[in-house]
C-alpha cells in the first residue's frame, strides 16, 4: 500500500523531469529550425488557421452571454453603462486565454498528439532517424513553435469577438448607450491588463504545445497508446492552464 | 508550388488578423487610444471649483447628446481651480459664448460627466476659447455636511426656518 504509493509518486517526479528535458531539446533545437521558416508557417496554419472557426464562434457567444449576464447584474445596481467595461476586463484577463487555450487544446493540441503517436506507431520517426534526420528537429519543434504563436494571436481575435458580442447584446438589444460602453471601457481597461492577457495566452501556448508534443512523441505505439496519449492531452492541458491561470494572475496583482 | 502557396496565404492572413486583433486590445479598449481615426474637433477649457472625481475621456454633452470628450484635466495654481480642457466635435461649433458647464453624474454610482447648456449671446466659442459659467461637481459627502448642518441650525433655532437659498450657479471669474 506505502510502497505502491511511493511508487506511483515517484513516477510522476520521473515524468515531470522527462518533461523539462524535452522542452530543453525543444528550445536547443529552436534556432536551427526558425532558419526554416516554411515548416513552422505550415503549422501556424495547421494550429492557428484551422482553428479559427471555433475560437471566433466560441468567442462570440462567451460575449453575448457575458453581455447579458453582465447587464441583468450591473441594472441592479444602476451601474450598466459599465457593462463595457466589466465584459472587456472578464474578457482580456480571464475568459479570453483561459477559454481559447481550453479549445486549444482540444483543436490543436489532440490533433498535434495523435499525429505525432500515429507516426511513432507507424515507425515513421524511427525512419527519419535511420535517414539520419532528426524528427526532433523536422517535425517536433515545428509543431511547437506553431502551437506557441498562434496561441495568442487566437486568444486575441477570441477577446475582440467577445468584446463585440458583449456589444451587440449591451447595446443593441438592451440598449445600453453605446458612447458609455466604450469610453467608460477605454478609461477603466489599463495597458496591464492587455499585457497580463498576453502573458497568460503565451504561457497557455507554450504549456499546450508542450503536453501535446510530449505525449505524441512518447505515446505507446499501439492504437490504443494513440488513443491515450490524446486523452491524457486533453485533461494534463486543461489542469495545467487552470493552475498557470491563478499564478500568473497572483504574479500580476 | 500551388499548395504552399495558398498554405501561406492562409497562415500569413491569419496572423494579421491575430495582430489586428491585438493591436485592436492595445489601442481600442484601453485610454492608450490613437486619436487618428477621430472627426475634426475643436477645444475648449473651463475652469471648476471642484470637479469631483471626473476623469479624463468622460463624456460632454448638450441636451443629452454626446458632443465631445474631456481632452485633460490639470490644476491652475494661481486661481485654486481645476482646467478642464474639452474637446469637441468640430460639428457642434455653435455654443454660444455665455453658454453654463455643470459636471453630472450618471445614474446613481456611474462616473461623472460635463453638461452645457446653451446661452443666449449671439457669438460662438472659438477654438481655445474658454466658457465662464461652470458649476462644480456634486459632491455626495458636502451635501450630507450641509443638510447636517442645516439640521441641527433648525434645531437651534426652531422659529426661523433652513435658509432656502442654494446658490444654484455660482459665477466664475
Amino acid at each position: 500500500m506505502f510502497g505502491e504509493l511511493w511508487e506511483s509518486f515517484t513516477d510522476a517526479l520521473e515524468g515531470l523531469g522527462s518533461v523539462v528535458h524535452f522542452l530543453f531539446r525543444l528550445v536547443v533545437n529552436t534556432p536551427r529550425v526558425l532558419l526554416r521558416f516554411n515548416l513552422i508557417s505550415q503549422q501556424i496554419f495547421n494550429s492557428g488557421a484551422l482553428s479559427l472557426i471555433i475560437i471566433m464562434l466560441s468567442g462570440l457567444f462567451v460575449g453575448m452571454v457575458l453581455g447579458l449576464q453582465g447587464f441583468q447584474l450591473l441594472q441592479r445596481f444602476g451601474s450598466a453603462e459599465s457593462l463595457g467595461t466589466a465584459a472587456t476586463i472578464g474578457l482580456v484577463k480571464e475568459l479570453g486565454p483561459v477559454v481559447t487555450a481550453l479549445l486549444f487544446a482540444g483543436r490543436a493540441g489532440t490533433a498535434l498528439a495523435s499525429e505525432l503517436g500515429l507516426m511513432r506507431a507507424t515507425d515513421q520517426l524511427s525512419a527519419m532517424e535511420m535517414m539520419a534526420v532528426d524528427p526532433i528537429q523536422r517535425v517536433v519543434v515545428p509543431r511547437f513553435l506553431g502551437g506557441v504563436i498562434a496561441m495568442p494571436l487566437l486568444a486575441a481575435i477570441f477577446s475582440v469577438i467577445g468584446i463585440y458580442g458583449a456589444q451587440l447584446v449591451g447595446v443593441q438589444i438592451m440598449g445600453v448607450d453605446s458612447g458609455s460602453f466604450w469610453s467608460q471601457m477605454r478609461h477603466a481597461v489599463s495597458l496591464t491588463d492587455v499585457t497580463e492577457g498576453i502573458a497568460k495566452s503565451f504561457a497557455f501556448g507554450v504549456a499546450c504545445s508542450l503536453i501535446a508534443v510530449y505525449q505524441g512523441y512518447y505515446a505507446t505505439p499501439t492504437a490504443e497508446g494513440v488513443g491515450r496519449a490524446t486523452t491524457s492531452t486533453v485533461v494534463t492541458s486543461a489542469v495545467v492552464i487552470l493552475f498557470l491561470d491563478y499564478l500568473i494572475t497572483a504574479a500580476f496583482l | 508550388m500551388r499548395k504552399s502557396r495558398t498554405l501561406n496565404l492562409g497562415t500569413g492572413s491569419f496572423v494579421l488578423l491575430g495582430f489586428a486583433a491585438l493591436f485592436f486590445l492595445t489601442t481600442q479598449t484601453t485610454s492608450r487610444g490613437l486619436p487618428i481615426f477621430g472627426p475634426p474637433v475643436y477645444e475648449v477649457i473651463a475652469k471648476f471649483d471642484n470637479i469631483g472625481d471626473l476623469k479624463v475621456g468622460a463624456p460632454v454633452s448638450m441636451s443629452g447628446v454626446e458632443v465631445g470628450r474631456v481632452a485633460k484635466i490639470d490644476f491652475d495654481s494661481n486661481d485654486y481651480k481645476a482646467v478642464v480642457l474639452l474637446r469637441l466635435n468640430a460639428r457642434y461649433n455653435k455654443i454660444p459664448t455665455d453658454s453654463d458647464a455643470s459636471i453630472y453624474t450618471q445614474g446613481l454610482l456611474g462616473g461623472k460627466f460635463i453638461g452645457l447648456t446653451a446661452g443666449g449671446a449671439d457669438t460662438y466659442i472659438k477654438d481655445k476659447g474658454q466658457i465662464d459659467f461652470t458649476q462644480s461637481a456634486f459632491v455626495l459627502e458636502n451635501l450630507i455636511g450641509q443638510v447636517l448642518a442645516n439640521f441641527t441650525k433648525s434645531k437651534a433655532d426652531s422659529l426661523s426656518p433652513a435658509p432656502a437659498d442654494p446658490k444654484a450657479t455660482e459665477k466664475t471669474k
